[in-house]
């Protein structure tokens, strides 16, 4: 059966019609609310008066948000999170695809898979878990600590009483980059595991000929090889721990914490706009983030570009 | 008529701004067929509406009520966003009182003082401080009562007992609740309260003087070094030295397992706190709770609800939409059931000569609680709102945290709160 021609498509306008579904949708949920919080971060605006009640205010809300105690407080949780969370992510993933590349077999998948489990998990399910784990008098994480003080040389290490993890402010944040580092670990490894693949098994055979130990295989041909794969990854966690919002807000009921322990500057700008009612300053800072984040991605890119290279 | 729990659940974006902004405009509605009056409300408010819905049709045969349900803090999001950007707004919204207070500073709510609602000759037949809570500094009132939240001291009444400390000796004076809490401590090993912040939060709100905010005056000076603030923080530090406060937060898990176990001995909050303990928090312990008034004579609100007009609703809703509220909040069958199958303690002060005041509850042993509750919400005095209230109230939570787990000094604690507020109070 064919169309009448008036219903045809013409050739030249179907390309324009198959990408417009994502064009849309990029343009709504991508686009338009970019260029709107660019236009607000300019604006002082009392929200429930309607939008027509934004005043521009030229710069003063980047001038707010850069003297704002509680916003340079929210860069160095992120930082500070960013960092713990992020740097042992791929010091054990590293390894540990290793390892799994070289031990499993048939088991393999099944491994990759349990690890690769928190990162699908749904952040309500992660938020009920670990709030009974870190729980100060109920918790698992209390009881294994308990257990190991009672333990002769160990229990040196151990803290005596339970640790107050989500109500103490110095017990936040490494709480948080527990989760963290948690959730993310095995997203990292299926990434080397997918790495490891790439490097030809002959380099490896000829190293083993020329009497190459198995450090010696993995610090001179598999980490060399793995850089590239290493620069994404860090990229990758580089971008996400800036903007870390989900775990931090759920273990601190969204709140960031007992004396703002645990507040992310990804929180600080949600709650500025939505229980502070200072949507301007929110979407400034937002740009501030972003410009961090651009400038640490570009130092990363720095850090990992081939030896030799210009630039 | 709730305290304001935040649920994980709420998580607006800007993209559901933008979505909002490409969203139909309602459809045109014309005056001779039947209509629909849209109500946007949370989990009870929406049950007293949908009870009040027979009444309603009885005088409006062909008007409909469409109650739109969501949970608490979804609720006061949406109708941020719908109030912004002017779309999606219902006809009448139902609003908790902090939100009441934030909204009346901008323009989005309809001024029912004005023409044709002429809303002050209606002032008298309200509880005096909700009619204040919902006028803001233009002399606009943007908003209607209809429930309020008197506080109060709930005690549990055997392990008082078991201490030997009585009633009086627990409400005489602040000093005297604290040493009453030392002996319930001593006696019984129950902690006084859950947390040392919830009697700074009332104690920073006795001796606030006229024209001052909790906060703030109304030339935006801030005031959280003023006498009643370091007595708060000098009261707080006392408990926690004693160790006389559990250091659980409102509706943690540990905080209702303390009431299950009856290991905290009081709990100042609104008298609807008393339902909730009777329905899920602690259906156990029925018959040993009591109420008292707060301590020293202090007088306080815990949440309250409100309905408004916003501005940007359909014209041809609003005389409607007046009138419906007229007989959510004026009406005294109305205002009674809400009382009856809810617990909303009735802002229209006609219904406090109803019987149902006088009836005991089983819950509290029998005693006649809501007399005193009617007694309290006369008394309690309304505190004018500033839009940095919610930064204030961190700010200030998060220095008593430092006064409490870091010992420290109270006048630093409170100047540092005072040069961050004042760096925000003209924003």
């Amino acid at each position: 059966m064919k169309l009448p021609a008036a219903l045809r498509l013409p050739p030249e306008a179907a390309p324009y019609v198959f990408l417009s579904p994502f064009v849309v949708l990029f343009a709504v949920f991508g686009v338009f609310p970019l260029v709107f919080s660019l236009y607000l971060a300019f604006q002082s605006w009392e929200p429930t008066s309607g939008l027509g009640a934004m005043q521009f205010v030229g710069l003063d809300n980047y001038a707010f948000a850069l003297q704002d105690e509680w916003f340079w407080k929210s860069l160095k949780n992120t930082a500070w999170l960013a960092l713990v969370s992020g740097v042992p992510q791929h010091l054990v993933a590293i390894p540990l695809a290793c390892f799994i590349d070289s031990s499993f077999k048939r088991l393999r998948n099944g491994v990759v898979g349990a690890y690769f489990m928190p990162y699908i998990t749904s952040t309500v399910a992660i938020a009920i878990l670990f709030s009974s784990l870190f729980s100060t008098d109920y918790g698992l994480i209390n009881v294994f600590l308990n257990a190991l003080a009672a333990v002769p040389v160990l229990g040196w290490l151990v803290p005596a009483g339970a640790i107050d993890w989500l109500g103490d402010p110095d017990h936040i944040k490494p709480a948080i980059a527990m989760v963290v580092f948690w959730r993310y670990v095995g997203f990292n490894v299926v990434l080397y595991l997918a790495a490891l693949q790439t490097i030809p098994a002959d380099l490896y055979e000829a190293a083993r000929m020329d009497g190459a130990g198995r450090l010696q295989r993995f610090f001179f041909i598999t980490l060399p090889s793995l850089k590239p794969m290493i620069f994404f990854g860090v990229t990758l966690s580089v971008i996400g721990g800036l903007q870390l919002f989900e775990e931090p807000f759920i273990l601190t009921g969204g709140r960031g914490g007992s004396d703002q322990s645990g507040m992310t500057t990804a929180i600080y700008l949600y709650r500025m706009a939505f229980d502070f009612n200072d949507f301007g300053a929110a979407s400034a800072m937002s740009w501030l983030l972003f410009i961090v984040v651009a400038a640490l991605t570009w130092l990363t890119h720095r850090a990992f570009r081939p030896r030799g290279a210009g630039g | 008529m709730r305290a304001a729990d935040r649920s994980i659940g709420a998580r607006p974006s800007a993209v559901a701004l933008g979505l909002l902004l490409f969203g139909a405009a309602a459809a045109p509605v014309s005056a001779t067929a039947q209509q629909t009056l849209i109500v946007a409300a949370y989990p009870a408010v929406d049950e007293i509406v949908r009870a009040a819905v027979p009444q309603w049709k009885a005088l409006h045969p062909t008007v409909d009520i469409q109650v739109i349900s969501r949970q608490f803090a979804d609720h006061h999001t949406a109708m941020t966003t719908a109030l912004s950007t002017r779309s999606h707004l219902p006809d009448v919204m139902a609003l908790e009182v902090g939100y009441v207070g934030r909204f009346a500073q901008g323009g989005g709510l309809q001024n029912l003082a004005a023409p044709p609602y002429d809303i002050a000759r209606f002032q008298a037949r309200w509880v005096p401080y909700a009619y204040q809570q919902a006028t803001n500094r233009r002399g606009e009132v943007v908003a209607a009562p209809t429930d309020i939240g008197p506080g109060t001291l709930l005690y549990r009444h055997d392990v008082l007992a078991r201490a030997g400390v009585g009633e009086a000796e627990l409400t005489r004076s602040w000093d005297s609740y604290v040493a009453a809490g030392a002996r319930v401590k001593a006696a019984t090993g129950a902690y006084l309260l859950a947390h040392a912040r919830d009697m700074k939060d009332i104690v920073i709100r006795t001796g606030i003087q006229p024209g001052e905010g909790l906060y703030f005056d109304q030339q935006s000076n801030v005031l959280v070094t003023s006498p009643r603030f370091v007595r708060a923080f000098e009261l707080a530090r006392q408990v926690r030295r004693q160790k006389l406060d559990a250091k659980v937060g409102a509706w943690s898990n540990e905080w209702s397992e303390g009431f299950r176990r009856g290991t905290i001995a009081t709990q100042m909050s609104g008298a609807w706190l008393a339902g909730h303990l009777n329905n899920w928090l602690a259906p156990d312990t029925k018959g040993l709770w009591r109420a008292a008034q707060l301590p020293e004579g202090a007088f306080a609100a815990y949440g309250g609800t409100f309905f408004a007009i916003p501005r940007g609703a359909p014209a041809g809703h609003k005389a409607l939409a007046w009138q419906f509220i007229q007989l959510m909040t004026l009406d005294r069958a109305v205002q009674l059931a809400a009382f009856r199958q809810q617990d909303a303690f009735p802002a229209l002060v006609e219904t406090y000569d109803d019987p149902f005041f006088e009836q005991p509850i089983d819950f509290l042993g029998g005693q006649a609680a809501r007399v005193g509750w009617r007694a309290a919400s006369r008394r309690i005095a309304a505190v004018d709102v500033h839009k940095q209230d919610a930064f204030a109230s961190e700010v200030i939570d998060t220095e008593l945290d430092k006064v409490l787990d870091r010992g420290k000094d109270i006048a630093t604690a409170l100047a540092d709160a005072q040069r961050l507020l004042q760096q925000r109070a003209h924003r």
